[in-house]
């Protein structure tokens, strides 16, 4: 056993509005800058939808992510040396146009046009060669489902719907989303990672998160195709690839990461997890569909005695350890079992899980009529929203595993609506639980969390020991006076 | 005396300008250290330049260190002339391919207009050197036959005499200009190493293929 700690992250997709300020918080903080333009360290995507970049989960089109070959895992670019060769034109590589082209308009000519006979207009320019440019596309173009018979109809997760599943879908009045707000999910299999030539990408020890030595990269953009989420992203005025840091340095201060602390809806849960390292590559060589529980499985019981041991000796400080024991992620994905990681089947293990939405799946009867619990659970093969589809974001595929989480997620609504409402019977109650396998307990534990909770229970920031790391390499004092704000050198070429 | 200034003297000033540059450049500024790529901005014109342009000059200037590094062995080899014409042809088509390459390369860079705003004026004197070099190599390998042959007995004992500090200018000095030109503008790249994106040419990404799939750092072990 070799325990690592991880800090990991929560988003209850039912809870999520759409606002983008996640969104906006971190674009203020990281990626306002030249060259970075048109980077959404965070993004929010309505699906169905193609996304961004454009349907970044075809992996035939980008070949992100793992693939079994044979007995061990490789990455879908192919191996280390196919990888080097593609080194002077990675053929996998989105372009810009995958994004789009950041733009700008030229608000002065609003002022500073000549008199005339129509209404001054500030032209669209493109933020990259500062010329007049036509927009075909910016962030969160299809928001909303915007151009859905475009952008919806060819997510990826929609074609490999059967035909009467996507007739279902799109049928008038029938029509549904969610948005999936999506970061980088700091994987413990990471692709990119095994994708960089130059060794510049590294996962943290002490708290998991992957970051990009600046330094080191060498702009060769292999971590841009590995990755199966799309989350590296090349910087094209830098020629350097840059992505989430999980906002380390607030961390580092105790803080919640931007995204997480402007949440508006109150979706994102932080926490550590504790899991073995040593059961990584057999947990990332399970079939597609036993995934899920095969990650499951890998995390570790914050609260079992020779799990405590073992993570003592591996080196984890004792606050940390006593952080994961107050970790909400824990609750959601292991004990609770509701929480679920996105697209599994890409095989790099993603830190950050998803509670899948309830609204879609139950608003298709009308609440007034629908009393019998047993039709709440009918309903789901039947949805609006496809199982089927939401099996392919969560589950591999495993229809299985994604209807034991509703049927608990009914539960917890269920007995809820019997104690707010009260039109429900307790042994219409009772029976919800017992398909749900859920005690009443832990209902009202999920629903405290996932309603009622404060920003120190939703976001569990472990301590992350940086005075020890500072006291390890100078003295304290001096370390004091030598940091602060600004960096080392900007982050510019001058060569 | 300009033969001595350009074939006993540049040389070495070409050779400090890489050696002291590239050191300068490597521990001072190494974010800086690689070629900016724009395949980002535009991607499949580029396919069309770096693809065959890489590869073709990796080939061709191995045959130039080669003939260099082991002048007997390689005088050998192309004793028989099947292989001498064997290599001859390969090398001309190799260049042409390099040439047509390269006018791919800079003609991407002039006409797109995303690819002109991460350009450079050292990208330009780069590209323009890069491209008179292959230009010229062409040109010597098509009107001056059998250079494969020829090398050997003038640029391999030229340059070994700047190796071992004794300047011999004449073997260069009785070479047609456009010989001249072609050595005195691989010194001139050697020189524009380390103050340009050519830079690059030191970073290649060996360790890759030996280490391992994953990466954990810690601040505290």
């Amino acid at each position: 056993m070799n325990i690592r700690a991880q800090v990991s992250s929560v988003f209850h997709l039912d809870k999520c509005i759409g606002c983008h300020t996640c969104s906006i918080a971190c674009k203020n903080l990281w990626t306002d800058r030249k060259g970075v333009e048109y980077m959404w360290w965070n993004n929010v995507e309505t699906k169905p939808g193609t996304g961004y970049p454009t349907q970044w989960e075809n992996q035939e089109k980008y070949r992100g992510g793992w693939e079994k070959k044979g007995d061990r895992l490789q990455l879908r670019l192919g191996g280390r040396g196919g990888l080097l060769g593609n080194i002077f034109h990675n053929p996998r590589l989105p372009t810009m146009d995958d994004y789009y082209e950041p733009f700008t308009y030229r608000y002065g000519e609003l002022t500073s046009a000549p008199a005339g006979n129509d209404q001054p207009t500030a032209r669209p320019v493109s933020m990259i060669s500062g010329r007049p440019m036509k927009i075909e596309a910016g962030p969160n173009w299809d928001d909303d489902l915007s151009g859905s018979g475009i952008y919806a109809a060819n997510d990826p997760g929609v074609l490999q719907l059967s035909r009467e599943q996507r007739a279902q879908m799109f049928a008038v009045e029938r029509l549904v989303m969610l948005y999936l707000p999506r970061i980088c999910n700091h994987c413990l299999n990471a692709a990119c990672l095994a994708g960089c030539p130059s060794g510049a990408i590294y996962k943290r020890g002490e708290d998991g998160i992957v970051l990009i030595n600046q330094d080191k990269c060498r702009g060769w953009r292999m971590c841009v195709s590995a990755c199966p989420y799309k989350k590296t992203y090349y910087g094209w005025a830098t020629g350097k690839s840059e992505k989430c840091v999980l906002c380390y340095p607030r961390l580092e201060v105790g803080e919640a990461p931007a995204c997480f602390h402007s949440c508006v809806g109150r979706i994102r849960y932080l926490g550590v997890l504790l899991y073995d390292a040593d059961r990584i590559e057999a947990a990332a060589m399970q079939d597609d569909k036993d995934l899920v529980a095969a990650q499951r499985q890998i995390i570790l019981d914050p609260f079992d005695p020779q799990v405590l041991a073992a993570a003592g000796k591996a080196g984890i400080a004792e606050q940390v350890l006593e952080a994961a024991q107050r970790s909400p992620v824990y609750l959601f994905v292991k004990k609770w079992q509701i929480a679920l990681p996105l697209h599994p089947e890409f095989r790099t293990l993603p830190m950050l899980f998803y509670v899948p939405p309830l609204l879609p799946v139950v608003s298709e009867e009308h609440l007034g009529t629908q009393r019998l619990v047993d039709d709440y659970f009918t309903t789901l093969e039947n949805a609006r929203l496809p199982l089927q589809y939401l099996a392919g974001l969560f589950t591999g595929g495993n229809t299985e595993e994604i209807k034991a989480v509703y049927r608990k997620l009914m539960a917890v609504r269920i007995q809820r609506r019997r104690i707010t409402v009260g039109d429900l019977s307790e042994s219409e109650v009772a029976k919800a639980r017992e398909l749900g396998e859920v005690s009443a307990e832990q209902i009202e534990a999920i629903f405290r969390m996932t309603a009622l909770t404060s920003i120190r229970q939703r976001i569990v920031v472990p301590p992350m020991l940086r005075e020890q790391a500072i006291e390890a390499g100078m003295d304290p004092e001096r370390h004091k006076q030598e940091m602060g704000f600004g960096s080392r050198r900007s982050p510019k070429r001058r060569w | 005396m300009t033969d001595l200034i350009l074939f006993g003297v540049f040389p070495y000033i070409a050779v400090t300008l890489a050696g002291f540059g590239g050191i300068y450049r490597y521990a001072s500024d190494r974010y800086s250290l690689s070629s900016q790529s724009s395949q980002f901005l535009e991607s499949r014109m580029l396919f069309w330049g770096t693809v065959p342009w890489h590869f073709t000059i990796i080939l061709i200037l191995l045959a130039h260190l080669l003939a260099l590094l082991f002048p007997t062995a390689w005088g050998t080899l192309l004793g028989r002339p099947l292989r001498l014409y064997l290599l001859e042809i390969s090398g001309v088509s190799l260049g042409l391919v390099a040439v047509v390459s390269m006018l791919v390369l800079i003609v991407r860079r002039a006409i797109n207009q995303r690819i002109t705003t991460v350009t450079t004026v050292i990208d330009w004197v780069l590209l323009a050197a890069l491209l008179l070099q292959v230009a010229t190599g062409v040109y010597i390998a098509v009107t001056l036959r059998w250079g494969s042959l020829w090398y050997l007995h003038t640029a391999t004992p030229w340059l070994w005499s700047l190796v071992k500090l004794d300047p011999q200018v004449s073997y260069m000095a009785v070479m047609p200009a456009v010989v001249k030109v072609h050595a005195v503008n691989a010194f001139f790249l050697l020189a524009l190493l380390p103050f340009s994106r050519l830079i690059h040419m030191i970073s290649v990404p060996l360790a890759y293929m030996g280490r391992s799939p994953q990466v954990v750092v810690w601040y505290r072990r």
